[in-house]
């Protein structure tokens, strides 16, 4: 029911966005999210669904508006001053690494 | 005393300071009741019994040398996506399963300082992606209501551990309707601050233009009990606003009359549910009563909340959520054969699926040849809307409307199309997105489950919102309901 309110302030056709298996597998890559070959149509479906969805924003006139960068109109990010404030905690941040050595995170092997 | 559970929290705090009972008699009652009751409801992720009691000990040890803070001796729960010192993390992710904070949270910390006893961390919507609490990595959490239907997301073990009656107020986060959509399904009080107004340091990063820490109490006084103690400026979060905080509490007992109230066209309309707009039209009549008047106001743009917000929440979450790499901390896959493997692995067997479908759709919005059109488009339209609310808010002091479309849903009805799930937000979005803070309060009954109202005010009049919340409450008992079995 929701969904039939909703569509009545829409009246401009959407193009329907299908998103094809090389599509969501390029973004999965961008995203780097290894997804199993089951779950590449799930999201090919549910993402085109939601763009389609989010496509309603096209019939909104925004000519002349300025994009929002902060919820709090006339504010912007605060900077502060260019001093250290942070003491060295290092072993205990590591304790929550997967593995590490000498004070080192380890990855695997980078270049050959 | 058998009846602790039925007292509020500003109660509570009373009776401990005339020492009427103690704190460790106070926090093993309730952690018995939640041992009792989380079979049923899964209303916690980790309970920390053994420092909520060593901590209740040392309240009383300040309550019987007159000192301590506004809280000394109150138990009460953290949503699991406030770092706790010591103590699991997990955002209800298996990326976090084994994640152990190093830190507080400003929020923590502060309710720490105030005297607050923290008996554990809330089940909730992985990394609070979610309006049901079913994606949670610990499975879902149930309305104390009816144990078939959701309480509500993504703050929906705080909501069930409140209306349970397990803890007199817990923290929550609100970046699209987390804090006032559970607190409505459950029968209870949430508020949403302005953004800016209660730190976000130690609250794991969703959404950073829209995420807000709040609360979920039984009534409004007590929701401006713990905000009073919570919020104000900290250097540590550079979107915390530098703005006195007013005494919340003291404000609450300030006279209603003349209080202009703007009803949301957009929100009754027909995706209201009949019976859920008639609580909150007799709820209006009550503020009528009380010497308000109501004049409708439109919101022209609002009903695009929904798909603004499912531009700028995923793509913000896409960019927080790409820390999680398995090198400093969370899941690492097993075994991986490079670095790109263990990126891809960790986080693709770390995040659940609705985590996923954000951060992809997120990935997408913000990619190359669609930052313009999707993201950018999103930001325009989200500033209409923001100019909306500030319209309206030059011929009204509050708007009002109902804060979801329907009651409690069953658990697994909507988990099949995430759009049917997103709209269940559309009431509660737009809040978000201008960063007004809005409260929800309990205003009757549908077929024995609670609906609530909202009330949104201008940015930073919390004490505005909670005075008519609190006003309301006096005069009804809707949020003093308590479902069967936990009375």
């Amino acid at each position: 029911m929701i969904l039939r309110w909703f569509s009545q302030f829409f009246s401009a056709p959407h193009t329907p966005m299908a998103l094809t298996r090389e599509q969501i597998a390029s973004i999965a890559a961008l995203a780097r999210l290894e997804l199993s070959a089951q779950e590449i149509p799930v999201y090919q479906q549910s993402l085109s669904r939601i763009l389609e969805f989010v496509g309603a924003l096209d019939a909104c006139d925004t000519a002349d508006v300025v994009p929002m960068a902060h919820p709090l109109p006339g504010l912007s990010q605060r900077l502060r001053p260019d001093v250290i404030t942070e003491e060295d905690r290092r072993d205990l941040y590591q304790a929550n690494a997967p593995l590490t050595a000498a004070g080192l995170y380890l990855v695997p092997k980078v270049i050959e | 005393m058998a009846d602790f559970h039925s007292s509020t929290l500003t109660q509570l705090a009373a009776d401990l300071r005339a020492r009427r009972f103690s704190s460790v008699e106070l926090t093993r009652a309730l952690l018995a009741r939640i041992e009792r009751h989380q079979g049923a409801l899964n209303a916690f992720i980790s309970v920390t019994a053994d420092a909520a009691l060593a901590a209740a000990r040392g309240a009383d040890r300040e309550l019987a040398a007159g000192s301590g803070g506004a809280l000394t001796g109150v138990p009460i729960a953290h949503k699991d996506l406030f770092c706790t010192a010591g103590v699991r993390t997990s955002c209800g992710s298996r990326m976090l399963d084994n994640f152990v904070s190093p830190y507080d949270a400003t929020v923590v910390a502060r309710l720490k300082r105030a005297g607050a006893i923290m008996v554990g961390k809330t089940n909730m919507d992985e990394f609070a992606m979610g309006s049901s609490n079913e994606t949670s990595y610990y499975g879902p959490v149930r309305n104390p209501w009816n144990p078939a239907l959701v309480p509500g997301g993504s703050s929906g073990g705080s909501a069930a551990a409140v209306a349970a009656r397990l803890v007199p107020g817990a923290t929550a986060t609100d970046t699209g309707g987390s804090i006032r959509q559970p607190a409505a399904l459950c029968g209870i009080t949430g508020l949403k601050p302005t953004y800016g107004r209660v730190s976000r340091f130690g609250m794991v990063a969703f959404a950073s233009s829209l995420d807000q820490g709040g609360v979920l109490t039984v009534s409004a006084a007590d929701a401006a009990l713990m905000l009073r103690e919570m919020a104000g400026f900290d250097a540590a979060d550079s979107t915390s606003v530098d703005t006195p905080v007013p005494d919340y509490v003291a404000a609450l007992a300030a006279p209603l009359a003349g209080l202009k109230i703007g009803l949301l066209k957009e929100f009754f309309d027909q995706g209201l549910d009949r019976d859920n707009e008639q609580r909150v039209r007799e709820a209006l009549r009550v503020f009528e009563g009380l010497g308000a008047s109501l004049r409708e106001v439109s919101l022209p743009h609002l009903p695009l909340s929904v798909p603004v917000y499912y531009v700028v929440a995923p793509a913000e979450c896409s960019a927080n959520l790409a820390r999680y790499d398995g090198v400093r901390f969370g899941h690492r896959c097993d075994s991986p054969r490079d670095l790109n493997d263990m990126y891809r692995r960790s986080r693709g067997e770390g995040f659940g699926a609705e985590v996923k479908r954000r951060i992809m759709t997120g990935t997408y919005v913000l990619s190359a040849g669609y930052y313009d059109a999707y993201y950018l488009k999103a930001q325009r339209v989200r500033a209409l809307i923001n100019a909306d609310f500030i319209r309206a808010f030059q011929s009204v002091d509050v708007l009002m409307g109902p804060t979801t479309p329907t009651p409690a849903f069953a658990i697994g009805a909507k988990t099949a199309d995430p759009i049917t799930m997103y709209l269940n937000d559309i009431y509660t979005i737009g809040a978000n997105l201008a960063g007004l803070p809005a409260v929800s309060v309990p205003c009757g009954f549908v077929q024995d489950l609670p609906v609530g109202l909202q009330i949104v005010g201008p940015h930073f009049s919390e004490a505005r919102v909670l005075n008519a919340a609190h006003a309301f409450q006096r005069v009804t008992d809707w949020h003093s309901r308590v479902p069967r079995g936990y009375a």
